[in-house]
């Protein structure tokens, strides 16, 4: 699955996509695993609360079931406008 | 003698079908040219309601010399679709033009165009009011200010969850 990040997202973990293999239920086991397996990624996901979710580019729970997903994406609250 | 010719579509009373126009772009847009395209070609709209949003050279006593506007390509698209869908399904639309800008902007550059046509100014009003608070709520971007401190992200302000709430 393609991982992205925006923002100071895409900042901490140092990449904007990524490709990843996982067999994490849930986007919240997939912040799990990744928090536990680099630095960048416990920066980045410190405070769950800064963070949203899209998954396959429609807004998502961190409790969304994985399977089937070809996109997800991490970013902060939006400020456009 | 011949019969007389079978009626055709029925005459729709909101004459053509409204239309969504939708840009995410680095170029800067002209607002009278996108007035003209909403509204080219009719003579049934009444009211056309703009919103012109802009770079300001200062945030919070801050001063700004520019900033960096990040989106999502693909969904930021279908984000701006769906807030003009859900304001053609709240108000009598004849049109909606929504254009937000991406990349490196100076102060005092066009960030943002929300445009709606309608029969009466109510709903025009009203309506680019509903795209705009969605918008700043919904759609995929992320400004980073440039200051005399150096580059910051800006935060998502609360005030503007509870302007689109009110629209529920």
């Amino acid at each position: 699955m393609q991982v992205l990040y925006f923002a100071w997202l895409r900042e901490r973990v140092g990449a904007g996509r990524e490709e990843i293999a996982s067999d994490a239920p849930t986007v919240a086991a997939l912040v799990e695993e990744l928090r536990a397996k680099d630095e960048r990624y416990a920066l980045a996901f410190e405070d769950l609360s800064a963070v949203r979710v899209a998954v396959d580019q429609e807004a998502a729970e961190f409790d969304a079931p994985l399977a089937g997903v070809r996109e997800l994406a991490f970013f902060p609250p939006v400020t456009g406008g | 003698m011949t019969e007389p010719a079978p009626p055709t579509a029925p005459p729709t009373a909101q004459g053509p079908a409204p239309v969504v126009h939708v840009s995410v772009q680095a170029a800067d847009f002209d607002i009278g040219a996108e007035i003209d395209r909403l509204t080219a070609g009719r003579a049934d709209i009444g009211a056309v309601a703009t919103f012109t949003g802009l770079v300001r050279d200062h945030a919070g006593g801050v001063p700004i010399s520019g900033m960096e506007l990040e989106h999502y390509p693909g969904m930021t698209e279908a984000a701006l679709r769906a807030i003009a869908d859900a304001a053609r399904a709240r108000w009598p639309l004849q049109g909606v033009t929504v254009i937000h800008r991406y990349g490196p902007l100076a102060p005092a550059a066009r960030i943002v165009l929300v445009a709606c046509a309608s029969p009466h100014r109510g709903a025009a009003f009203e309506a680019a009011e509903f795209v705009m608070d969605y918008l700043k709520t919904r759609a995929p971007f992320w400004k980073k200010e440039t200051t005399p401190e150096g580059a910051r992200w800006v935060d998502a302000r609360e005030a503007d969850d509870e302007a689109a709430a009110r629209w529920r």
